[in-house]
């Protein structure tokens, strides 16, 4: 696919030690502009532990981290926020009595000064979310529509567009298809093949091969805490990928 | 026929949302009408609802601080003690000859640092649930405000110092007569409740409280500091219970041991009337006011028909049980299961 050779995001020989528990042991991965990356692997096999790693949520006991070739060191989830890497968490993180504009703008509002107070721009947001939206392609009634008055699939959509709000150059998601019912993960697919097209790098984790093949450009496979295997997609099968989940070449 | 038909639904469709959000505004109008017709001369006279206002004043203080508690999903049991703690704190400090501006300042500064204790327990010490932390408090604070003032009241302030909950403001000016004045309290209330508003609908501390009522790991994943957020919630309870201490201490000229006993259980009611859920992330300042307002008619609709107070407090519990139970059925109507 249109995927250029940039690469925005590598990690070299990263190991997390948890206590005598090895949860990474020398993982290395790489992700380039506009692609999208998959990782599978069994229950275990560390992937959700790599991803916190990448995310700054977790500290890397040994190992490196280069966004677009610069090493940087990640306190906290919103070091790489900076540096344009989202995170779409798998129980979504939304706040279901709040309307989609304010999820999607939640803890970056923007306000207007009145005096000496700044208030709340209830009017840029509903504007700048609802530019948004039509710009990932995703239809909802209004920005004001209270988020848990939403489908499963439409939730999914307005969590991916949180991450995609301020201009990330990657987003992380982990399995954004597992809790949706069939027909509206069509759509979440086609809303990551929609990011890819304006040049966001997608990583995504999940079990499901369809997925994969639907919108990956790589596939990764992790097994107990190693790099198993990777290919690009089309130098692969569904078959040999779901062997390397069970740990055969 | 067809047509009509469907224009009924979108209007009661497009009625919800509006019900939701003052429909508990037409169950106080509705008390206003009721009490007004079975006590036509009294209940409706400038004097009784000066006096109604001057009842609830401190309550108000009280359901407000307790109702931000609420909307983060927690509770807090400790705001009577809180009142108390810091009426007794005013009392000794009035005693002692303190200026009055350093008397007023104290409780409001007293109830500050109690809530945040709270808020320091509930995150600092991570208990398991508010409740727990805001039930040791409860003790602990009016324990407290025992041991300083040796458990026997405390009498007479200075005029300043009773100014917000006895102070009267003159309408002659209006042409009503010398009777039918403001009292201080009133608009204290309105201060109150206005600036809680903005707060809590127009900035961004208040839309995180209530985004941390909604979701506590949504709130945290977009980067708000989840524990920094409670313990300001706290001790704006706190400081509102405070606010409720100085309005008492204007109308009863003393710092009394019983002061606030069971207050927080009336704080709760007023907000769960009001339509604040116990699961945190909803309710208005305007329901809080709604709730506070039908328990103080009721109390006072019923002192005038001369019911008797046990009567009261069934009344008060049946609304209670029904006004949640209407909360139910609107949401079956409004959300998606």
């Amino acid at each position: 696919m249109i995927s250029s050779n940039k690469v925005i995001l590598e990690a070299k020989n990263i190991s997390k030690y948890f206590g005598t528990i090895t949860a990474l042991e020398n993982v290395n991965l790489s992700v380039r502009e506009g692609e999208c990356l998959g990782v599978v692997g069994d229950n275990g096999a560390g992937k959700t532990t790599l991803m916190k790693v990448l995310s700054g949520l977790y500290k890397p006991s040994k190992g490196e981290l280069y966004f677009n070739g610069n090493k940087e060191v990640l306190e906290s989830p919103r070091d790489s926020q900076n540096l344009g890497l989202e995170m779409v968490y798998q129980d979504l993180a939304l706040a279901g009595n709040l309307p989609i504009g304010e999820n999607i703008f939640l803890g970056r509002e923007p306000t207007k000064n009145l005096g000496f107070f700044k208030m709340l721009d209830y009017k840029k947001i509903k504007e700048m979310s609802e530019a948004h939206l039509e710009k990932l392609k995703i239809h909802v009634k209004s920005a004001d529509q209270k988020v848990e008055e939403l489908s499963g699939g439409q939730r999914q959509a307005i969590a991916i567009a949180r991450a995609t709000a301020f201009n990330s150059k990657l987003v992380i998601m982990d399995e954004p298809t597992a809790a949706l019912a069939i027909k509206e993960v069509g759509k979440v697919l086609d809303l990551i093949n929609g990011l890819k097209k304006i040049g966001v790098s997608v990583i995504i984790i999940s079990h499901r091969m369809d997925d994969i093949f639907a919108v990956c450009d790589r596939v990764t496979a992790l097994f107990q805490g190693t790099n198993f295997a990777e290919s690009e997609l089309s130098k692969t099968s569904r078959d040999e990928v779901i062997g390397w989940i069970m740990g055969k070449k | 026929m067809d047509n009509k038909e469907v224009k009924k639904d979108s209007l009661f469709l497009k009625a919800i949302p509006y019900f939701d959000k003052y429909g508990i505004l037409i169950l106080l109008l509705i008390m206003i009408i009721a009490l007004h017709i079975m006590q036509p001369e009294v209940f409706l006279s400038w004097r009784n609802i000066t006096n109604v206002f001057k009842q609830i004043s401190w309550q108000s203080m009280l359901a407000l601080g307790v109702f931000i508690v609420i909307v983060t999903a927690g509770i807090d049991l400790s705001v009577g003690s809180i009142m108390m703690l810091s009426l007794m704190v005013l009392a000794i400090t009035s005693k002692a000859g303190a200026a009055w501006y350093i008397v007023i300042l104290i409780p409001i500064v007293i109830g500050a640092l109690c809530g945040m204790v709270n808020g320091f327990g509930i995150t600092v010490l991570r208990m398991p649930h508010p409740f727990i932390m805001t039930l040791g408090t409860l003790y602990i604070f009016r324990g407290t405000g025992n041991l300083i003032s040796g458990g026997v009241p405390i009498s007479g302030f200075t005029e300043e110092v009773r100014l917000l909950g006895n102070g009267r403001i003159d309408l002659t000016w209006l042409g009503l007569e010398k009777s039918q004045y403001l009292p201080a309290s009133v608009i204290l209330i309105a201060v109150v409740f206005f600036l809680m508003w903005v707060f809590l609908n127009h900035t961004r501390t208040g839309k995180w409280i209530y985004a941390i009522g909604g979701n506590p790991n949504a709130a945290r994943a977009a980067g708000i500091n989840v524990n920094k957020i409670l313990v300001i919630v706290y001790s704006l309870c706190g400081l509102l219970a405070g606010f409720g201490a100085l309005i008492l201490a204007g109308r009863t000229d003393s710092g009394y041991p019983n002061a606030g006993l069971n207050a927080e259980l009336d704080a709760i009611a007023a907000c769960i009337i009001g339509g604040a859920s116990f699961f945190g992330g909803r309710g208005t300042v305007l329901g809080v006011f709604a709730g506070v307002m039908i328990m103080g008619l009721l109390r006072n609709g019923l002192n005038l028909m001369d019911v008797s107070s046990f009567w009261q407090q069934v009344l008060i519990g049946t609304i209670i049980v029904l006004a949640v139970y209407i909360d139910v059925l609107r949401k079956d109507l409004g959300t998606r299961k």
